[in-house]
C-alpha cells in the first residue's frame, strides 16, 4: 500500500471557551500500517494539538467509550482502521448526547438515566442464601441472555436512530434490547405486563418507526431487529391480555 | 474554594470497577450514603475487559470434581511463590464460591454445565454428569490443579460489571463519573476525603466522607506496552503514596501476561491456553512441553512468560517489524468452540490483526498485565498508616497475590474484597462521626488549585509532558520487565529520577482550560513517576527471584533473606521512596516447590 497523507477534519468546541464558536479543524497525518483511529487521534493530540478532546478506555472494542461519527456514520473509533477509509476523514461527536468537548460526549449519564427508567435490574423477592448452591439454568438460555447482555452502551444505535434524534425521551434500540434481556431471564420475576407498563408506550417500543439503522450499525452486532420484534410481540400480547 | 460545592457522604469510593462498586453496594445496603467517583462511566471500567473468568472451587465440571477451598488455597499460595498473606488467601478461597453465586442471583448469565461426553484437545475423554446439569460451568486456567474458572462465554468481566452496576442503579447509589481524585485530604493521622478534579470542566471540589476507599485498579499504562485500558495510570496508588504515611506493598511485583497480541498489546484470554491452545515458535514447534513437561502451556503466567522470552532470546522468535513474537495456535479447537467460548478472541483478531484465528496463527508476546502491588492494607482493607482510608482490588496489596497472580483470581478478588472491605467500611461508618478540619480541607484544595493555576499560567517550565511520559514508559519496559538485572535497574532508577525532576518543570502547549487532556496528563505524571521509582527501586533492592520478579543475576528464590514484603513510602519533599520490609504471614503452607517453573533458566 502506498503511504498516504491523511487529512482529518475534526469538530472542535470547548465549553470552557464559549467565545470561540464550534468549528471544523483540519489536521494532516502520515498513515502507518494497521493504523486505527485510536492511534491517529492520540498522535494528533501528542504531536499537533494537545487540547484535542476524545474518549478511549479499552481501545479493544469492549468498553463502548469511543463512539463517534466517522465520515457521517456512527461507529467505534478504536476498531476503525484508517486503511478502510478514504484519505479525507471527517470526525464529529455523536448526536443526541450532551457534548463534553470536541469528540467527547456524555454517554454515561444518559445510559444511567435509561437504566433507572427501565429499572434494568433483576427484580426478585428471593433472599440470597450464601450456603446454598446456585440455582440451575439451561446453558442455552444462559447463552441467549448473554447475547442480549453483550450491548456495550456505546450509543451508536441511539445516534443513528431517527426517532432518538427527534425526541429526547425515546428509549432507543439499546433500551429495548436491555428490556429484552430481562424479559427472557426467569430470575427477573416481573410479569410481561409489569414491563409493558414501563415500555409499552410511544417513548418505548411503539415509538420505533422501523428504519433499522440500529441493526446496521451496532458495533458488536447484536441482532437488534430481532430483539425489537421480540419485545414488540411480547408487549403487544401483554397489552392485549393484561398479563 | 466555595464550601457550597463540598460534597459530603458517609462513604466515598474512588473507582467504579468491580471492587469499588461491590464496596459501595455493601455500604449502601447497610444504610449508608455512598458516593462513587470514576474517571469514566462505571460500565466502561477496565473490569469489563476481563474475558476469561473468575475462580471459585465449585467442583461442578468433570475436570474439577473434588475441588474445594483447600486446593484453591494451595494453588493461590504456590502461584504467589509464597509471597501472599495466607490469612487473606484463606478468607478469599472460602468466600469466592459465595461471590460467584451471588453474582448469579444478580443476573450474571454464567455458562452452565451441559451433560455428556467430549474429547479434550489433548485426547483425554471426559464426561459431564447429568446430576450436575445446569450448574455453573468451569474452565481450566494456568497454575491450577482443578478446572475452577467460572465464565460467561467470552465476556465474563463485562457481564459481571453490568450486573454489579445494575445493583448500584437499583440502590440509587450516587455516581459522579469523569471525576478524578487528585489528592487525599488528610493530616497524617486520618483521611477525610479527597480533592477531586472534574474531567468535564477542569474544576476542583472537595469530597468529604467518614471513610474513603481507593479502588482505582492498576498502573499498567506506565509501561509502554500493556494489556490495560488507557485509564489505568495508578492514580489511586499515587495519591495514597503522596500522603507520605501510607506504604505501597510489593510494587516490584509486576505481571506480564503471556498472550498480548503484536503490535496492539490487546489481551487474548488465558482461556485460549486453558481451552487447549498451543504456543508455537518460528519453526511451528510447540515448545512449552520442552520446558514444562507437566503443566505445558498452563503453568502460571510468570513462568510461561519467562519461557517465552527465553525461547525468543535463543533465536526461536518470529521476526516482525515490531520485534520478535511467538504464535498462539487455536486452529485445532475448531470453529464452533472459538466462535462461542473464545469469540472475543476471534473478534479481536479480525478487528486488530485482520486475521481469522480459526485458520490462522495469532502473533503474541508477553505484555504487561497486572500489578500485584498496591496500597498496603490489612485483611479488612484498612490502609496501613492512615485511619479512615481503605483500599480494595488491584489498587490494593492486602495481599492475595504475592509475587504472581493466578488467572481468574483477579475478578474473584475484586468481588470478594469488595464484600469484605465494604462490610468493614459499613461497620466503621456506623460508629464514626463525620468530622473534618475546615482549614485542612481549604488548604488541600488550595494546594491543588495552585498546581493547576501554575500550569495554566505557563510562566515557566519547558518540558513536554508527552515526551517525558514516553521516556518513562520505555524505561520501565526495557529495564523493569520480565528479565531484570542490577545494572539495568540502576540505570532505570537514574533515568526515572531525572524524569521526576523534569516533571516538576512541565510547560503546557495549550491553554489548559476546560476538559483539557494536556493539563490532566501534566497533573498525573509526577505521581506516576513516583510509582515508577517505587517499582524500580524495589526491584533493584530485591536480590532474589520470586514469581514475576526475575533477576538474572539472582535467579534463585531466597527464603532466608527475602521471604518478606517490600513497603515503599514517599517522605515529603524526597526524590526517592523510602523502602522498608515486613514479614510475610505463613499460616498453613510453608515455602516449598511450586511444581513448575524450575529456576534458574539455563
Amino acid at each position: 500500500m502506498a503511504e498516504r497523507l491523511l487529512t482529518f477534519s475534526i469538530f472542535r468546541y470547548n465549553p470552557a471557551t464559549p467565545e470561540i464558536p464550534p468549528r471544523m479543524q483540519e489536521f494532516q497525518l502520515d498513515e502507518t500500517p494497521n493504523m486505527t483511529l485510536f492511534i491517529a487521534l492520540n498522535r494528533l493530540r501528542e504531536e499537533q494539538d494537545p487540547s484535542l478532546m476524545f474518549d478511549f478506555v479499552c481501545r479493544a472494542a469492549v468498553c463502548g467509550s469511543c463512539g463517534m461519527l466517522i465520515n457521517g456514520r456512527p461507529g467505534l473509533a478504536c476498531k476503525t482502521l484508517t486503511q478502510d477509509l478514504p484519505d479525507r476523514i471527517t470526525l464529529m461527536p455523536l448526536p443526541v448526547f450532551k457534548l463534553v468537548g470536541d469528540l467527547s460526549v456524555d454517554t454515561g449519564v444518559w445510559f444511567r438515566q435509561l437504566n433507572e427508567n427501565l429499572e434494568a435490574w433483576i427484580h426478585t423477592d428471593k433472599e440470597f442464601d450464601p450456603r446454598s448452591p446456585e440455582e440451575r439454568m439451561d446453558n442455552t438460555l444462559a447463552q441467549e441472555i448473554y447475547e442480549a447482555e453483550r450491548c456495550i452502551e456505546c450509543g451508536s444505535c441511539i445516534a443513528a436512530c431517527a426517532t432518538a434524534n427527534m425526541r429526547a425521551d425515546f428509549l432507543g434500540a439499546a433500551g429495548l434490547n436491555r428490556i429484552a434481556r430481562f424479559l427472557i431471564d426467569p430470575r427477573d420475576e416481573r410479569s410481561p405486563y409489569q414491563i409493558f407498563e414501563v415500555v409499552g408506550t410511544d417513548e418505548g417500543v411503539f415509538g420505533c418507526i422501523g428504519l433499522m439503522a440500529c441493526d446496521d450499525i451496532c458495533p458488536v452486532e447484536i441482532p437488534l431487529q430481532q430483539q425489537l420484534a421480540l419485545v414488540r410481540r411480547k408487549m403487544a400480547w401483554a397489552g392485549l391480555t393484561g398479563k | 474554594m466555595k464550601w457550597s460545592e463540598a460534597h459530603i457522604s458517609d462513604v466515598l469510593v474512588i473507582g467504579a470497577g468491580l471492587a469499588g462498586e461491590r464496596v459501595a453496594i455493601e455500604a449502601a445496603s447497610r444504610g449508608h450514603t455512598v458516593t462513587i467517583l470514576s474517571l469514566v462511566p462505571p460500565r466502561r471500567s477496565h473490569s469489563t475487559a476481563a474475558q476469561g473468568g473468575m475462580q471459585a472451587s465449585l467442583g461442578n465440571v468433570a475436570m474439577g470434581y473434588g475441588d474445594n477451598p483447600d486446593i484453591h488455597f494451595e494453588d493461590t499460595v504456590k502461584g504467589s511463590d509464597w509471597g501472599c498473606d495466607q490469612e487473606v488467601a484463606r478468607l478469599f478461597v472460602e468466600l469466592a464460591p459465595v461471590a460467584v453465586r451471588q453474582m448469579a442471583q444478580w443476573g450474571v448469565p454464567w455458562s452452565r454445565v451441559v451433560p455428556g461426553k467430549r474429547t479434550l484437545p489433548d485426547g483425554v475423554e471426559v464426561e459431564e454428569l447429568p446430576e450436575k446439569a445446569g450448574l455453573i460451568a468451569q474452565r481450566q486456567f494456568g497454575g491450577t490443579a482443578k478446572w475452577r474458572t467460572c465464565f460467561a462465554s467470552d465476556g465474563t468481566g463485562h457481564v459481571l460489571q453490568y450486573a454489579m452496576d445494575s445493583v448500584v442503579v437499583k440502590l440509587g447509589i450516587t455516581v459522579h463519573d469523569r471525576c478524578e481524585a487528585i489528592a487525599l485530604i488528610q493530616d497524617g493521622q486520618e483521611c477525610y476525603g479527597a480533592v477531586v478534579l472534574s474531567l468535564r470542566t477542569g474544576e476542583l471540589r472537595p469530597y468529604l466522607a467518614k471513610a474513603t476507599v481507593i479502588a482505582t485498579g492498576g498502573y499498567g499504562r506506565m509501561y509502554g506496552v500493556s494489556t490495560n485500558a488507557v485509564i489505568n495510570e495508578g492514580t489511586g496508588m499515587a495519591i495514597a503514596l503522596d500522603t507520605g504515611v501510607v506504604p505501597l506493598g510489593n510494587m516490584e511485583a509486576v505481571q506480564f501476561h503471556p498472550t498480548g497480541i503484536v503490535p496492539a498489546g490487546i489481551l487474548v484470554t488465558e482461556g485460549c491456553r486453558g481451552d487447549g491452545g498451543y504456543l508455537l515458535d518460528k519453526n511451528l514447534h510447540r515448545f512449552m512441553p520442552d520446558y514444562e513437561p507437566v503443566k505445558k502451556e498452563v503453568a502460571s503466567r510468570d513462568v510461561v512468560s519467562r519461557w517465552m522470552v527465553h525461547h525468543m532470546h535463543k533465536g526461536f522468535g518470529v521476526e516482525s517489524p515490531y520485534g520478535p513474537h511467538l504464535w498462539l495456535d487455536l486452529r485445532h479447537l475448531g470453529e464452533a468452540h472459538i466462535c462461542t467460548n473464545l469469540r472475543e478472541v476471534y473478534t479481536i483478531c479480525a478487528n486488530f490483526l485482520g486475521i481469522n484465528c480459526v485458520q490462522e496463527l495469532i502473533p503474541v508476546r508477553p505484555t504487561q498485565h497486572y500489578s500485584m502491588g498496591g496500597v498496603r492494607t490489612n485483611i479488612h482493607g484498612e490502609a496501613v498508616g492512615l485511619k479512615r482510608l481503605y483500599a480494595a482490588g488491584e489498587a490494593a496489596c492486602w495481599d492475595l497475590h504475592g509475587f504472581n497472580r493466578l488467572g481468574g483470581n483477579s475478578l474473584a478478588e475484586t468481588i470478594v474484597a469488595g464484600m469484605v472491605v465494604g462490610g468493614k467500611v459499613a461497620e466503621f461508618a456506623q460508629e464514626a462521626p463525620l468530622i473534618f478540619p475546615f482549614s485542612l480541607v481549604e488548604e488541600a484544595v488550595a494546594a491543588q488549585a495552585a498546581r493547576i493555576e501554575a500550569l495554566r499560567r505557563r510562566a515557566s517550565g519547558s518540558e513536554n509532558v508527552f515526551e517525558l511520559r514516553k521516556k518513562m514508559e520505555e524505561t520501565l519496559l526495557e529495564h523493569v520487565g520480565i528479565f531484570r538485572t542490577g545494572e539495568g535497574l540502576e540505570q532505570a532508577v537514574a533515568t526515572l529520577k531525572e524524569l521526576y525532576q523534569r516533571s516538576q518543570d512541565i510547560r503546557l502547549r495549550s491553554s489548559g482550560l476546560g476538559p483539557n487532556p494536556e493539563l490532566f496528563a501534566a497533573l498525573r505524571l509526577p505521581g506516576m513517576l513516583r510509582l515508577a521509582l517505587c517499582i524500580a527501586q524495589g526491584a533493584l533492592l530485591r536480590t532474589e527471584s520470586r514469581g514475576s520478579h526475575y533477576r538474572e543475576d539472582y535467579p534463585q528464590r531466597d527464603d532466608v533473606n527475602w521471604l518478606k514484603r517490600t513497603l515503599a513510602t514517599w517522605p515529603a519533599g524526597a526524590d526517592m521512596p523510602a523502602i522498608d520490609y515486613e514479614p510475610v504471614k505463613i499460616t498453613e503452607l510453608p515455602p516449598g516447590d511450586r511444581g513448575y517453573g524450575t529456576m534458574p533458566i539455563k
